[in-house]
């Protein structure tokens, strides 16, 4: 990426939601804990679609990243993943309504 | 190679896969500012794998060597960090 | 890797007056329709919790922890390199003993402190990724994580850091510092003129987080 022509720089702020919080406290204690490394996170990050790396947000690529590096560390099967997807897609509309506790 | 103040090349390779020498870097030289000591590869960490202790370096280039006329000012400079196996002697073929 | 959902955020704010369980309203990131991401980062929190993985008092925590940490804690350690030259020397030795001596937790983080003077000027940027000092700082901003800032500034620093309002004389060096690997840079900013009265909880307040990654300097005090 350095060096590629870009727009200017829009230095604003902004606050982090709950998700995101959780996003990077899951990876976080997940990498502390040895199930992958850092560079783990940044590969599958990388490996995305370039397209897929635009229109995402910034917690959306780590999720799909942690995910993945879970995935492969074996602390969840993708059969575990998929049930558990619909449940909570089940459970409303909103993520207040779907994320429990 | 590793000495303060050595010319260095970051080599011109490019396989696929997770690498930390960024490619505008590449084919570039510049001196080395310090050593870091030994850090885990990453090309070997990103896919689950222990990875083998190498040297880090941190490296100075200047914005003439890396931008060429594009550059705004040339004696600016970029540092980074680039694992001795990404570098060779700036008389290397 | 599947690309057939839906990936957009759809703010629908319909929900907005209504009251969460507990009588509270939502936060507005929990009012608006579930993604497919959040629905992923629900599912593996649950799955990790249930495997024993890790402990939702551990996911709290970690939350807790990050809320705590910001630009204040870096601003400390600037504050008190400019009052004590024996500290100053010890940070551009060894940045990350010496936030630990501060009693500022480094974890992983392994810190290199860079100085701004009258004649060079340092700035900080993950061309690879988003790699920040988020021990010290707290979280990054979102321009700092975004394209248009990582691929423009180790080219063109002059141009970008006039957009923060930064302009800088012919005469000062710029060093652009790429963490493009386990390092993580703290700039010290340049003690503006004006401070040398002020004590150090008075030149702590004046330190910015965006003069700490080195887009901005601090401006002369009256």
């Amino acid at each position: 990426m350095g060096g590629l022509d870009a727009g200017p720089v829009v230095p604003e702020d902004q606050d982090f939601a709950l998700w995101e919080k959780r996003v990077d406290a899951l990876m976080v204690l997940t990498s502390a804990k040895g199930l992958f490394t850092v560079d783990g996170l940044r590969r599958c990050v990388e490996d995305m679609a370039p397209e897929d790396y635009e229109n995402l947000g910034y917690y959306d690529r780590w999720v799909s990243s942690v995910n993945q590096n879970l995935i492969e560390a074996g602390s969840y099967s993708l059969e575990e993943l998929a049930r558990k997807m619909e449940q909570v897609a089940r459970r409303g509309e909103t993520y207040g309504d779907c994320t429990g506790s | 190679m590793k000495a303060v103040q050595a010319s260095v090349r970051v080599k011109e390779w490019y396989p696929p896969g997770h690498v930390r020498a960024p490619f505008y870097l590449r084919g570039k030289c510049g001196k080395i500012e310090r050593s870091l000591g030994q850090f885990g590869n990453p090309e070997q960490q990103a896919y689950g794998l222990k990875g083998d202790l190498k040297e880090l370096l941190r490296v100075r280039f200047t914005m003439a060597e890396v931008w060429g006329t594009e550059c705004e000012s040339p004696d600016d400079t970029i540092e980074a960090e680039i694992y001795e196996h990404w570098l060779e002697p700036t008389n290397a073929p | 890797m599947p690309h057939d959902h839906e990936h957009n955020h759809i703010h629908d704010h319909s929900h907005g007056d209504q009251l969460s369980p507990s009588g509270h309203p939502y936060r507005k990131d929990q009012d608006a329709k579930l993604t497919y991401w959040q629905t992923m980062e629900i599912a593996m929190r649950e799955l990790l919790i249930e495997k024993g993985v890790v402990t939702p008092q551990e996911i709290t925590r970690t939350i807790e922890q990050m809320d705590r940490r910001s630009p204040a804690d870096g601003a400390k350690v600037v504050a008190r390199a400019w009052v004590d030259p024996g500290y100053r020397a010890r940070l551009m030795a060894d940045g990350t003993a010496a936030i630990a001596e501060m009693g500022f937790d480094p974890g992983a983080l392994r810190l290199i402190a860079v100085e701004n003077t009258d004649q060079i000027h340092n700035v900080v940027v993950c061309t690879l990724c988003s790699c920040y000092p988020r021990n010290l700082l707290g979280l990054p901003p979102d321009w700092y994580k975004q394209r248009a800032y990582r691929s423009r500034v180790v080219k063109t620093p002059r141009a970008v850091l006039r957009e923060f309002g930064t302009e800088l004389a012919d005469n000062v060096q710029i060093r652009v510092h790429d963490s493009t690997a386990d390092m993580r840079y703290l700039v010290v900013p340049a003690r503006p003129k004006g401070t040398e009265k002020l004590d150090e909880t008075d030149l702590a307040a004046l330190i910015t987080r965006d003069s700490m990654i080195g887009v901005t300097r601090l401006a002369p005090q009256k």
